[in-house]
């Protein structure tokens, strides 16, 4: 907190310093032990490739994007009302949440064709694939924090005569807040899993898609291109909600 | 049910002779491993009259908390009767305010949110509410923190602003349990002082929670002192002490007396 500010630069140089000498370490090793490129490229080559290939990895994070986000805002569509019905009704959850786990523990890669069986060779079975894949981490840490507002501040609302509709709105869900964000950064990244087994399954476009068909034609360069650019969704969704999440939940330190 | 003016008008006088709060032989047990209880409180008499300050003091343990979230209606007993200005105590009422412990303000709303709270949820006039609630928060001195967080705050002025929340509908009755007990000994001297004036000045009834006898004597007319499992009243003390007391009131030999009285009390107990 009380560091120069010579310091902190020093501090945030550290990650991308580190990231540099593994790659430099990673081109000479290729370059030294002369590895051909359709085994491991070296970055140079894979960034060659990829500004030589950008139309084509573009169009195709994009349909991948599209898909996640999707999949994603309809898992959390699909988790807000659930999650509130099994934290507020004993019935409910006795009767749903064994479904939810049971649907959660069948293996996604395994059920994919036959959702794309199902759903036909359109964008859905990816989307559904990805809801799939990343709802049950959101319901799961949203059912936890509608549950857990302290006794103590229930305690306070019920000496009010707070109605469960009251409570509900002033406590339960400022402190479920918190718990459903750590819930969707792990879906979202969950989410890009989810498509990119969509489209390995069966699809004419998106990331997934350009990995199979670059390997299969020993095209490795292009697959790493669109592996990094996976990589870099990924992260780039978990920074996204993590900078809504410090603009809605701005009272933790 | 709500009083005049959404209830920010002063409480209408209590008919003569209803008490506050009388508890007559109420027993509390906690169920525990294996079909077993435990024999938390009682049974147990508790008279508080309207109008005076009431303090139960007792080693922690003691059931004293128990006994505090019956008379909330937080809790029902297992036996006796609860009866609350001469209707059955048998739920929460908003003729009561409660300060915790803690001071359980919401991290998530500003100060004066949280002071305003009881108005939202008994759904009072907003701007009359609003008016008192920027009072109570000039009383208290915490009128330039209004629309700050509360964990900007310190422990001492959280426990104010609880006050303020507390004190927001008016209530004919103050509970309050242990609410300096997480401060430190100046703050809290200092903020039993304040209380005491502001519970002459509002002219209330309270009920006071606490392990600490300088404080119960400071503030109460009547001390009860509680015996350990299961929780006991084992006297019953009218402090004499003249009022409005202050910073020298502790001072008083009549003040030291009735402190090694209470001690006294308290320790034959144990031994």
């Amino acid at each position: 907190m009380s560091a120069s500010p010579s310091s902190r630069l020093a501090g945030r140089a550290t990650i991308p310093v580190v990231y540099l000498v593994l790659l430099v370490a990673w081109e000479l090793s290729v370059r030294v032990f002369a590895v051909p490129a359709w085994i491991l490229p070296a970055p140079t080559e894979i960034g060659r490739t990829a500004v030589q290939w950008a139309p084509e990895l573009g169009f195709n994070s994009l349909v991948t994007l599209r898909e996640t986000l999707v999949g994603f805002l309809l898992a959390i569509a699909l988790s807000l009302p659930l999650a509130v019905l099994i934290a507020l009704n004993a019935t409910a959850r006795r009767l749903l949440y064994p479904i939810l786990l049971g649907l959660q523990s069948v293996p996604k890669v395994a059920v994919a064709p036959l959702i794309i069986l199902w759903l036909g060779l359109s964008e859905w079975p990816k989307i559904v694939i990805v809801v799939l894949v990343c709802f049950f981490p959101i319901l799961v840490n949203l059912i936890a924090g509608l549950e857990a507002a302290p006794r103590t501040m229930l305690d306070l609302m019920r000496s009010l005569g707070a109605s469960q509709h009251m409570i509900f709105r002033r406590l339960r869900i400022p402190v479920a807040l918190p718990h459903f964000f750590t819930g969707c950064k792990v879906a979202v990244t969950f989410a890009v899993i989810g498509s990119v087994i969509g489209e390995f399954v069966a699809a004419q476009e998106g990331l997934g898609y350009l990995i199979l068909i670059s390997t299969s034609q020993s095209q490795t360069p292009l697959a790493f291109a669109a592996i990094a650019l996976l990589t870099l969704l990924s992260i780039a969704l978990f920074h996204g909600i993590e900078w809504i999440e410090r603009r809605v939940v701005d009272w933790t330190p | 049910m709500m009083a005049a003016a959404g209830g920010l008008a002063a409480a209408p006088p209590p008919a003569a002779g209803v008490a506050a709060i009388d508890l007559r032989g109420v027993s509390k047990h906690y169920p525990a491993a294996a079909g077993t209880s435990v024999h938390a409180l009682g049974p147990i008499d508790l008279h508080i009259p309207t109008g005076s300050f009431v303090a139960v003091v007792g080693p922690s343990g003691c059931g004293k908390s128990t006994l505090l979230r019956l008379v909330a209606g937080l809790e029902m007993p297992d036996g006796g009767t609860m009866m609350r200005y001469g209707t059955p105590l048998d739920a929460p009422s908003h003729e009561v305010g409660i300060v915790f412990q803690e001071h359980v303000l919401f991290p998530w709303n500003t100060v004066l949110e949280n002071v305003l709270l009881p108005a939202d949820v008994l759904a009072l006039p907003r701007a009359a509410a609003r008016e008192r609630a920027l009072r109570l928060l000039e009383m208290t001195g915490l009128a330039a923190f209004a629309n700050h967080r509360p964990q900007m705050l310190s422990g001492g002025m959280r426990q104010r602003a609880a006050l303020c929340r507390a004190l927001l509908a008016d209530p004919r009755l103050l509970l309050l349990d242990e609410p300096f007990g997480a401060l430190d000994a100046l703050t809290r001297e200092e903020l039993s002082l304040e209380l005491s004036g502001l519970w002459q000045d509002l002219g209330r009834t309270a009920f006071l929670i606490t392990h600490d006898i300088e404080e119960a004597i400071l503030l109460s007319d009547r001390v009860l002192v509680m015996s350990p499992r299961p929780g006991r009243i084992r006297a019953d003390i009218a402090i004499d002490l003249p009022r409005p007391r202050n910073a020298d009131t502790p001072r008083l030999p009549r003040f030291q007396a009735l402190k090694q009285e209470i001690r006294d009390i308290i320790f034959d107990r144990r031994a």
